[in-house]
């Protein structure tokens, strides 16, 4: 496995200092016990739609250059928690969000936060793959455009397309239609089109659903590989996947609450290796082991 | 014999005798589809073969150059200041309309979505494509003509109006029909609203609004009333849209159809075929440009 | 050991409030703003139609009052403005329009979603399609230098055959002026608003739920008795909503009438005899009108707008009903 450089031109800004870090150089595994570098600190987080809670009591801290998995149930509120990382849940009037969400020290939903800035910082990958009906070329340059980035941009969209495992098989065909792509050469674009604004973070919510195995498969391989540089969240609802790729797990499950109504917990969340040889906590063991989910 | 279902559809079953009878009634209702079909096919195909007949003769070079002829009694070409007018106004007009339109269908669907003021919106647009279009060159008359005179920008005006709300509908509904995956990707990659709408939304629609507008300016080109209101008529071109009256091929098909003598007729003829053959000029463009939207979708 | 793997020259982490602005987040705004005024546009027009119609249509309303719109005393010579003869031809050339445009366009729309195989239905769309975009004029040539003296015989034929029954024989007669006349503009009004109805029609019959029209198969029923069965009940306020558009569309059309309904003012209901509507008396008038005479043009074009008014906004409602029934139904 090579190894994957930062580029030497930032983007403005971008440029931050990881506080206390203990980086990976290539090739070097961390040690197990190194200081981790917090980038997200969840405290009592609680999204509700039109009053009714989607998810709620959520307390987690994600570290840096680490794989978080987030599983559950369907409609145990991952997808939701997910998206309030990166302010999605924003676009969506009904919803309302309590509780703090710190990235890198900072509260993300102060009242002077920029959303716009936060998503450039924390990018995502979507369920189903959705490149604009642009060129290949044009999508990847789309998000450094935005950001008026001024370098050269060939190289930018080589760089992105490479640590996205895809330049070689696109690389002559750059001016083509995105859509003209297989789908999980199309999710391998999205991802390289989020990896091209530089972001600290990428969310991924459940980026292989809709992939065949072997698509699968190479991308939890570039998952692998990236999260020496980034720190990645993702959505999944294939266990074995999480199981694979992840090094933080965190189950979550519904709750009926006291009203009756439907709401998703944060149940345990502990390293990958712990959650899926002794949970803590039987609802965990009972959705590992297939008993219910 | 099964009970009918009371919820589902309400279907007479009668028993074997009346088989022939229903039978018979399905083949007449069958036949009266097929004949309505047809009988609309008469007139489309009775109009249009008249107006190649009449109009093909007198139709050349000439014809769409040349001024029109001072008096009635001239026979012979040509209808260019029309030809002008006509091309001039409905490009002004166009150029009015499909912005503000296309900004209008953006409101709807990106901005105001199911708010009550973009609901009203909606609702008046959808009542203002009924205004007769002799509605709208009277209110053009009355609030420009009165102050300015008459003008080709008058006709335009006029024009416009009839577009916009059409303008607006078509582009909500091509806006609509952008997946909102799309929207999502781009304000994931850190974009605002108005550069989303730029750059992603409006690409992706921009087939669907075109064709959209192509048939707007197809049925604004044929426009009569509200330029009879507007423009007054001349025999001279008019290149100056601003100043002093202008003519266009409705108009002076509508003054010429009520002379007996030969020489309006034929140009009357002549100048249908011209506006036939524009209009159906842009109705083909526009199903193109809407095919190759379908095509490209296909992902 | 920390490495740093920041290479620039960095400051502390920036926040994330990106200061006072916010970059792009002006553009934002004005954007908006503009939307919101192409959308606005929409009332500020529609507004001043109203407005500015009657305002100058004013002199002539405020002098006839209810009589504007009651008597048939048109004296333009002696300032007498009642319009209801134009009134009543309007109605009636609407009426034989949408008598005759009705059941074809949805035998139309019928064939379209029901029996045409896959095919033909495209091809059929199109051929409609270019009949809606004739326009009206060419539509109003033919028919005075075409249909109207061809019509002239069928015309006698028809008053000759029905001469001394009872109430037939005086609606079917008339003088037309070389066959100008009600039933002529109502001819040409009916060829003209077909593709409209037919297209709301059969956007409404296109959205019957499979599972209806299937039920109705599976019991035995033949096409007709699914299409009566199942089609039309869900689509009966689609088909009031298709014909009263129509309607509004007849009522507001105005060179095709101008050329072909003879432009004599008259109440009495002689199909064949010459007549004038509302749109073409302004549309043959206005050129030469002043003073009063042009204010009651005017007036009569304020009376049309809201007459059509009326009619499309109810069958907007009439759409918009349907529509949210019909989204509640296919979920």
């Amino acid at each position: 496995m090579t190894a994957i450089d930062r580029p030497s031109v930032r983007m403005p800004e971008l440029a931050i200092t990881p506080a206390k870090v203990a980086p990976v150089a290539a090739g070097v595994e961390p040690e197990p016990d190194r200081a981790r570098e917090l980038v997200f600190e969840i405290r009592d987080l609680e999204v509700r739609y039109d009053g009714m809670a989607a998810v709620t009591d959520v307390s987690l801290d994600i570290a840096a250059a680490e794989i978080t998995a987030i599983i559950g149930p369907s409609g145990c509120g991952k997808t939701t928690l997910l998206r309030c990382l990166n302010r999605m849940n924003d676009l969506v009037p009904s919803a309302v969000i309590s509780g703090k969400v710190m990235f890198h020290g900072q509260d993300l939903y102060a009242p002077k936060v920029d959303p716009a800035e936060v998503r450039r910082r924390i990018g995502m990958v979507f369920q189903k793959p959705n490149p604009f009906p642009k060129t290949i070329f044009d999508n990847v340059a789309y998000g450094p455009k935005i950001n008026r980035y001024r370098g050269d941009m060939g190289e930018l969209v080589e760089r992105a397309l490479t640590r996205a495992a895809l330049w070689d098989e696109v690389k002559h065909k750059l001016k083509k239609s995105a859509l003209a792509l297989s789908g999980g050469q199309q999710q391998r674009l999205c991802i390289a089109r989020a990896l091209a604004v530089e972001p600290d973070v990428v969310l991924m919510d459940e980026p292989c659903s809709a992939l065949d195995p072997i698509a699968t498969a190479r991308i939890e391989d570039l998952m692998v590989e990236l999260k020496r540089d980034y720190t990645i969240v993702i959505v999944t609802h294939n266990m074995q996947q999480a199981a694979r790729v992840s090094d933080m797990t965190a189950f979550l499950t519904t709750d009926v609450s006291e009203d009756g109504r439907r709401e998703g917990r944060l149940v345990e969340y502990d390293r990958t290796e712990t959650i899926f040889t002794h949970p803590a906590d039987p609802r965990t063991e009972g959705y590992i082991t297939g008993r219910f989910g | 014999m099964t009970a009918v279902d009371v919820t589902g559809p309400s279907v007479a079953l009668g028993g074997p005798r009346h088989r022939g009878v229903r039978r018979a009634k399905d083949v007449a209702a069958t036949c009266f589809m097929v004949l309505s079909v047809l009988v609309v096919l008469v007139p489309l195909g009775l109009v249009v073969g008249y107006v190649i007949s009449r109009g093909i003769g007198i139709l050349d070079w000439a014809f769409l150059t040349d001024d029109i002829p001072i008096t009635d009694r001239t026979i012979g070409p040509g209808m260019g200041p029309a030809v002008v007018g006509t091309v001039t106004i409905t490009g002004a007009a166009t150029l009015m309309a499909v912005p503000l339109g296309v900004l209008g269908g953006v409101y709807l669907n990106e901005y105001g979505g199911r708010s009550r003021p973009a609901r009203v919106v909606r609702f008046l647009a959808d009542v203002m494509t009924g205004v007769p279009s002799i509605v709208m060159g009277l209110f053009i008359f009355t609030i420009w003509v009165l102050a300015f005179g008459f003008s080709g920008f008058a006709g335009a005006l006029a024009l416009g109006c009839l577009m916009l709300p059409v303008v607006i509908r078509t582009a909500e509904e091509m806006l609509r029909l952008v997946p909102a995956e799309l929207r999502e990707a781009s304000y994931a990659l850190g974009s605002r609203k108005a550069r989303t709408i730029f750059r992603v939304v409006l690409p992706a629609a921009a087939p669907g609004i075109t064709s959209g507008a192509l048939l707007a300016v197809a049925r604004a080109a044929g426009e009569t009333a509200p330029l009879l209101f507007t423009i007054l008529l001349v025999s001279k071109p008019n290149f100056d849209l601003f100043h002093g009256p202008n003519t266009a091929l409705s108009v002076q098909i509508f003054k010429n159809a009520t002379s007996a003598l030969p020489g309006p007729q034929q140009r009357a003829w002549g100048a249908a075929f011209t506006l036939i053959a524009i209009a159906f000029l842009f109705t083909l463009a526009a199903r193109l440009v809407a095919n190759r939207f379908a095509g490209r979708h296909a992902a | 050991m920390a490495l740093d793997t920041a290479p620039a020259p960095v400051a502390p982490p920036p926040p994330l409030g990106g200061g006072s602005h916010p970059p792009g987040a002006r553009a934002d705004t004005v954007f908006r703003w503009l939307s919101l005024a192409g959308g606005g546009l929409v009332l500020v027009i529609l507004a001043l139609v109203v407005y500015s119609t009657t305002r100058q249509a004013w002199p002539a309303l405020r002098k006839e009052g209810l009589d504007f719109v009651l008597s048939d005393d048109w004296d333009v010579v002696k300032g007498q403005f009642g319009a209801l003869a134009f009134i009543f031809g309007t109605l009636v050339i609407s009426v034989i329009a949408l008598l005759l445009a009705l059941p074809v366009s949805i035998g139309i729309a019928l064939f379209i979603t029901e029996v045409a195989p896959r095919r033909l239905q495209r091809p059929v769309v199109y051929v409609i399609d270019l009949l809606a975009v004739i326009p009206s004029v060419v539509f109003g040539l033919w028919g005075i230098l075409v249909l109207a003296p061809a019509i002239l015989g069928f015309y006698q034929n028809v008053a000759d055959a029905v001469s001394g029954v009872p109430v037939l024989g005086n609606v079917l007669n008339g003088t037309p002026v070389v066959g100008r006349s009600f039933m002529t503009a109502g001819i040409i009004l009916a060829i003209m608003i077909t593709p409209i109805i037919t297209s709301i029609t059969r956007e409404v019959f296109a959205t019957v739920p499979r599972s209806q029209k299937e039920a109705a198969l599976a019991l035995g029923a033949t096409r007709w008795e699914m299409i009566r069965g199942a089609v039309f009940p869900h689509s009966r306020s689609g088909m009031v909503a298709g014909a009263m558009i129509g309607f509004g569309r007849a009522m507001g059309e105005t060179i095709a009438v101008a050329l072909v309904i003879g432009s004599i003012p008259t109440t009495k209901l002689q199909l064949f005899g010459s007549g004038d509507s509302m749109a073409a008396v302004i549309a043959n008038n206005f050129g030469d009108a002043s003073g009063t005479f042009r204010s009651a043009l005017i007036g009569l074009g304020v009376v049309l707008f809201g007459m059509t008014l009326v009619i499309g906004t109810v069958a907007q409602a009439l759409v918009g009903r349907a529509e949210r029934r019909l989204g509640a139904v296919a979920r």
